[in-house]
């Protein structure tokens, strides 16, 4: 048996966990961890410009890959910069194992130097935490970290490490679990099946079916079961911000996503539904419009693996609590059954009349069966670029997004076929995360064409990470949509505080982007007309190994279209354009 | 309606804020609470009342039960149990006052734990809403200092909550 040191079974343990990649920042508290990754660990280490990024590339890597984000931080000020992040990844159930350094056991509530009381502060965000007080147990406490992160419904964990654990001095054995149990914590493997026979005949019996589907399918590596079930019911399907990807877009059968800023034909497919499939999604507010006028007509099956996550808004008529790729999957096979028992059951045709109203509100008002946006004015559009991304990538681009008016473009604009492309701060928002996610994506792929869409606003909130990139050579391409002002900001003022700008306009303080990312050593290329637009992504992209900042010029005054009308309005209610409602 | 939740959870540092925290973060409030270890050390049983309808009191329980350290909970306010709660009363007891309040404490089966030339000390144990009506019959003029215990309570019958 080995006798290994508390830093030297982190970094021992990170080999035998199969990390890739080490997302951190030292200081004081995880020096000795640090040196126990100097003198021995195989996975590489990226050093951040700011923990927070270190928070986000490690959740970019995750939702890329599946795998936990690893991020290691130090004390205090280390602990509470990641904070951000790992809000960012417990609201969109993000599996992370974040390591926070932590001040001597001894000194522990004493006010020390750097000392902050990490599992206080992060414990309403986290999956779980564990604070470690004897060194013989990080093995486990380990393991155990990566099991909760990654199982049921996945979560960040944070292992708090007081430095006198990790020194050199002290060594014990090591041995790394392979496996970990943990008597109060045993997610669901199967639905149940007499919920799932339920749900199988209200689906063969439904007239205006929908399947709403959410990041969960993403989390849960459902999309193929999924697209089956999809396929066989003729069902329309739509997704939430989080789950894009996982049904394909180009399929006649996607309705494109709903919610606030959610497609009309999806809104209404919901709205006038008779029976919802709603999968790995959690009726979120930003989905629902106002609960009390949500989906009049519609009977609703409720699959999520999070039984807190059913009934909690929108109360479900059949909940099943399991995985939803095996639910999924026993679900269809019980469908099969039933309709070969008994051959007088509806087949796929019977929608008919479903899929004839669905087309008309298609044409009528869907982004993708023509240009939705004023294209009389002289400025580049925000969905031209990303219409001209998804064109230039194939629609194969890992894209990560920040947070505004350029986010909601990329996710009606740019058409996933995949899952896990779209990598997207849904739940908490945060400005900032385009950046660093788009590392942690490229890290993983690194033939992959992975592009960041941002506005000028967000970029700048970790816009420190250029340097990063610098270091490790992340050639990503960053997409900024520049419209002068915090545009998500403006265009509510513009719609409920009749214009009044405060303080969501930068005058003349922006930097010359160009310069800036030449300054860090990458490329800038800055786009002010549409005839040059295309041609400029090509090159952006024909550049493999050069970050490209491409600063887009792009309408100042354009509105994220459609949105609904809140509050007190119904899925169906919406804003279609500047003047024009339903 | 109030409900008593009784919690089984690992006796670990953190378990109880976790719980706790659980209930200021989503809005829910605690009425009573108490906690201490069980026959098992590596458990501690914690319980806890608390008012809502059913669909909150469906939420708290799927909340509480996501939370790694708790290992099994159950609603005592869906079957038939036992509620007791214990309460410590100082009354300011002189002149007639004292016979009077001697006899309120034996109505209540209650005892005078601490005998002072001017104040009782009273223990009296059940149910919360008996201990409010022994608070009532003393009278608030004579009440110095109230401490209660929370209500701690069990199932009748065969049912246990155990691992
Ligand atoms: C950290 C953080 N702070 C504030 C907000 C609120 N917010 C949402 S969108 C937005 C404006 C973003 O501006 P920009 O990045 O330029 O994008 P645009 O909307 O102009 O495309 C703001 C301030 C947020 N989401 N995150
Ligand atoms: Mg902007």
């Amino acid at each position: 048996m080995e006798l290994l040191s508390g830093g030297e079974m982190i970094a021992r343990a990170m080999e035998d966990e199969g990390v890739e990649f080490i997302f951190g920042y030292p200081g004081g508290a995880v020096l000795h961890i640090y040196d126990a990754l100097f003198k021995s660990c195989k996975v590489p280490h990226i050093l951040v410009r700011h923990e927070q990024a270190a928070t986000h590339a490690a959740d970019g890597y995750a939702r890329a890959t599946g795998k936990p984000g690893v991020v290691l931080v130090t004390s205090g000020p280390g602990a509470t910069n990641a904070i951000t992040g790992i809000a960012t990844a417990y609201m969109d159930s993000i599996p992370m194992v974040v390591l926070s350094g932590q001040v001597m056991s001894h000194l522990i509530g004493e006010d020390a130097f750097q000392e902050t009381d990490m599992l206080g502060i992060s414990r309403p965000i986290v999956k779980h935490s564990f604070q470690v007080s004897r060194t013989e147990d990080i093995p486990e406490i380990i393991k155990k970290a990566f099991y909760i992160a990654s199982s049921g419904r996945p979560g960040p964990v944070v292992i708090d490490l007081p430095k006198d654990l990790t020194n050199p001095h002290d060594k014990y054995e090591y041995n790394y679990p392979k496996k970990v149990k943990l008597r109060s914590y045993t997610p669901a493997a199967r639905g149940h099946s007499g919920q799932i026979k339920k749900a199988a005949s209200l689906l063969l019996g439904a007239k205006r079916p929908v399947i709403y589907a959410g990041g969960g399918v993403v989390q849960g590596n459902a999309s193929e079961q999924l697209r089956v079930l999809a396929r066989e019911l003729n069902f329309p399907v739509t997704h939430t911000l989080m789950g894009l990807g996982a049904y394909p877009a180009s399929d006649r059968q996607f309705l494109g996503m709903l919610g606030m800023h959610g497609f009309y034909e999806a809104n209404n497919a919901m709205h006038h539904s008779d029976v919802i499939l709603a999968v790995g999604a959690r009726f979120d507010d930003r989905v629902t419009n106002t609960c009390s006028k949500f989906c009049p007509g519609a009977k609703i099956v409720h699959i999520d693996i999070d039984p807190a996550a059913i009934s909690k808004t929108i109360a479900a008529d059949v909940p099943i609590v399991g995985p939803v790729d095996s639910v999924l999957t026993d679900l269809l096979a019980v469908i099969r059954e039933m309709r070969q028992a008994d051959s007088s059951l509806p087949d796929a045709s019977s929608l008919k009349h479903w899929w004839s109203q669905i087309d008309e509100w298609r044409d009528a008002h869907g982004l993708w069966v023509k240009p939705r946006y004023d294209i009389s004015t002289p400025y580049i559009k925000p969905q031209q670029v990303i219409e001209t991304l998804c064109k230039v990538t194939h629609g194969k681009a890992y894209v990560s997004s920040d947070v505004g008016q350029h986010q909601m473009f990329a996710a009606q604009y740019y058409k996933f076929d995949e899952p896990r492309r779209w990598l997207n701060s849904g739940g908490l928002g945060t400005m900032g995360f385009g950046l660093p996610a788009a590392m942690g994506a490229k890290l993983a792929f690194p033939d992959a064409d992975v592009a960041c869409v941002t506005g000028e606003g967000s970029i700048q909130m970790n816009i420190q990470e250029l340097s990063t990139c610098a270091q490790y050579n992340i050639p990503v391409k960053i997409i900024s949509l520049y419209n002068g002002y915090l545009g998500m900001v403006k265009q509510w003022q513009d719609m409920q505080y009749e214009g009044r700008y405060s303080e969501s306009v930068y005058e003349n303080s922006l930097p010359d982007f160009v310069k800036l990312t030449e300054a860090y050593g990458h490329v800038g290329i800055k786009v002010t007309q549409l005839s040059d637009l295309e041609e400029a992504m090509k090159e952006a992209f024909a550049r493999k190994n050069d970050l490209v900042f491409m600063d887009i010029h792009v309408d100042p005054h354009e509105h994220v279209y459609p949105m609904h009308i809140a509050p007190n309005g119904s899925m169906r209610d919406m804003w279609l354009s500047k003047t024009e409602r339903t | 309606m109030r409900h008593i939740i009784s919690v089984l959870m690992e006796n670990e540092p953190g378990a109880l804020s976790r719980v706790v925290g659980l209930f200021s973060q989503r809005g829910y409030n605690i009425e009573t609470l108490n906690v201490a270890p069980t026959e098992d050390p590596t458990l501690s049983r914690l319980t806890l009342t608390t008012i809502g309808d059913d669909h909150k009191i469906e939420q708290i329980t799927k909340h509480l039960n996501r939370l790694i350290d708790v290992v099994k909970l159950v609603d005592l306010s869906e079957g038939s149990h036992i509620e007791r709660e214990l309460m410590l009363v100082k009354v300011r007891a002189t002149g007639a006052q004292r016979a009077e309040i001697k006899r309120c404490t034996d109505i209540f089966r209650g005892q005078i734990v601490d005998v002072g030339p001017s104040v009782y000390t009273i223990q009296v144990t059940g149910a919360a809403d008996k201990l409010d009506s022994f608070l009532e019959a003393v009278g608030e003029a004579a009440i110095m200092e109230v401490v209660r215990s929370g209500v701690s309570g069990i199932a009748r019958g065969e049912k246990v909550l155990s691992l």
